[in-house]
């Protein structure tokens, strides 16, 4: 932990690697994103969680510059050297796993780093494979190497584990967790579930019809204890963001 | 159960307790596609068809001035090959069919690329063999015979205009239906537009041009019919034209079965190609 924390604070003391200052993004009359001031720093972990709807995907699209068509204004500011993960794996299914890998690489050495990157994943081996041959944890995971072997500086992640398992889903928490504390990329990753956000994410978004109702940091040591009285009660605030209250012990939503 | 008249409770109870133990046909599975390919199944039609035709000649109910036996035929075509008379006519007419197949080919997919990469190119090629799509192979003999004369180059042309039109629509098609979500990650990993044709659109679009190019196999054949019957002093659509002049049905039917298959033969080729090309789609294997 303490040479974690070391690398953090010289990494801090740099400038924000995302500054988005009054983004509003309107689909028709509707604003979408209603002036949104956030700072992400490098190396920090933001979890974005929201009702469907909120705004969530719309916000990561245009952090990933991905809505050139979307109305809207304000200040955004995000680096060149970006990832984006989706929900589904996006692999190309005429590409061999190594070529998915290493998309749009031309350095001499992409081949080799792109083995490295599936290694990191736990696919080595898998180089030759077709997309179409794996689970989908294991496409998952592709689409995880693909993103980390740019060395990012931002990794935007759309609800990347939706789609699996629950088993699954705990062992990419795991490996996400790991390969962010050694390439430490600045991560916003949009998702829907709560529990996800606390145990990965430095830092808990909530956002609701467009703006980010709260915004809460996660001091826990990691990995994070589900059942800390801490967690329950980050757990309990962030749910009240989202509308929902505890009423004669059961979780009720707002209508 | 206390509803329904006693005797039908009592079978009903017998067969509840035999139930469990009682070995049950397995349940059928609602298939979406059929079961196998058929393999040497699908011959049974044809081979019904030439035993039929074969009885009829022999019994003299099919008149061999109408349509020569099979038997006569198969005597006719071993005899034309040995003496080596058909295998000239047989390459002259896989020449012309082969030349006019690769150009239409390579034509079709060049328009295809430039009407499916850019909106520019669509502009200018779409309409275009949109209308000669419309325009029937046959209507252009005459104007073709007229600038091109009777030879070669007129034959070639006319095939080479029939079969890029196949190749030209079904790689258009997987251009244009590219999904999208492709695009979005071309961009999200900063694709250069010479890396995104050749990374995501060409072997994206490859499943339609193997469906233009099956099409046009066979439709570089079938043009060859007509065109062989135009001037020609040699190639098989010749040999069947002077057959047909002396009545000679059982060379017509010689003829008929080389194009045949010819066609089958080719399109297999293209099935095989098709198959290794396209084995992302079907392969479990590393």
């Amino acid at each position: 932990m303490a040479d974690v924390a070391g690398s953090v604070t010289e990494s801090t003391t740099d400038r924000a690697v995302v500054t988005i200052s009054g983004l509003t993004r309107r689909y028709g009359e509707r604003a979408v994103l209603d002036a949104i001031d956030l700072e992400i720093a490098p190396g920090e972990f933001v979890a974005l969680i929201g009702r469907s709807g909120s705004g969530k995907s719309t916000l990561l699209r245009a952090l990933a510059r991905l809505d050139p068509d979307v109305d809207g204004d304000g200040r955004l500011e995000v680096p060149e050297n970006r990832s984006v993960m989706f929900q589904d794996s996006r692999l190309l299914p005429w590409a061999r796993v190594l070529d998915n890998v290493v998309l749009g690489l031309d350095s001499p050495d992409a081949a080799a780093r792109g083995r490295a990157a599936l290694a990191d994943v736990g696919l080595a081996g898998r180089e030759r494979a077709w997309p179409r041959m794996l689970s989908g944890g294991e496409q998952q995971r592709v689409a995880l190497a693909r993103s980390l072997v740019r060395e990012p500086a931002l990794l935007l992640a759309d609800e990347p584990f939706g789609a699996l398992d629950a088993l699954t889903r705990i062992r990419m928490h795991a490996l996400l967790a790991d390969l962010c504390a050694r390439h430490r990329p600045a991560v916003l990753l949009v998702t829907h579930d709560v529990d996800e956000a606390i145990t990965l994410a430095d830092r808990v978004l909530v956002l609701d019809e467009g703006r980010i109702r709260v915004d809460l940091p996660v001091g826990l040591a990691k990995p994070r204890d589900h059942e800390h009285p801490d967690f329950l009660n980050i757990r309990r605030t962030l749910l009240e963001g989202l509308g929902i209250t505890r009423k004669d012990g059961r979780d009720v939503a707002a209508p | 159960m206390a509803l329904t008249a006693s005797g039908t409770t009592a079978r009903q109870d017998q067969g509840g307790a035999s139930a469990p133990d009682a070995p049950r046909r397995p349940k059928r599975t609602v298939r979406l596609t059929s079961r196998r390919p058929l393999g040497a199944a699908r011959l049974l039609g044809p081979v019904v068809v030439l035993v039929v035709w074969q009885v009829a000649s022999s019994t003299g109910l099919l008149d061999p001035r109408q349509l020569a036996a099979p038997s006569t035929a198969l005597r006719t075509g071993a005899q034309m090959f040995a003496d080596g008379e058909l295998v000239g006519h047989l390459l002259a007419s896989a020449r012309r069919a082969g030349t006019a197949l690769a150009c239409g080919v390579l034509l079709g997919t060049v328009l295809a690329l430039l009407s499916g990469l850019s909106r520019a190119g669509e502009a200018a090629v779409d309409g275009l063999v949109q209308i000669k799509r419309a325009i029937p192979t046959l209507a252009l003999i005459p104007l073709a015979i007229l600038w091109l004369g009777i030879g070669e180059t007129m034959k070639i042309t006319l095939i080479t205009l029939s079969v890029l039109v196949p190749v030209y629509i079904n790689t258009h098609a997987a251009l244009r239906g590219i999904d999208y979500r492709y695009v979005e990650l071309a961009f999200t990993v900063h694709l250069s537009r010479w890396q995104f044709i050749r990374r995501v659109a060409l072997p994206g679009a490859l499943p339609g041009f193997f469906t233009g190019l099956r099409l046009a196999v066979t439709m570089s054949w079938t043009a060859l019919v007509v065109l062989e019957q135009i001037n020609a002093t040699e190639g098989i659509g010749y040999v069947m034209t002077k057959a047909r002049d002396y009545g000679q049905t059982d060379i017509i039917v010689v003829g008929l079965v080389i194009y045949a298959t010819m066609g089958l033969l080719s399109d297999g080729l293209v099935r095989v190609a098709e198959r290794r090309a396209l084995s992302w789609r079907t392969s479990l294997g590393a």
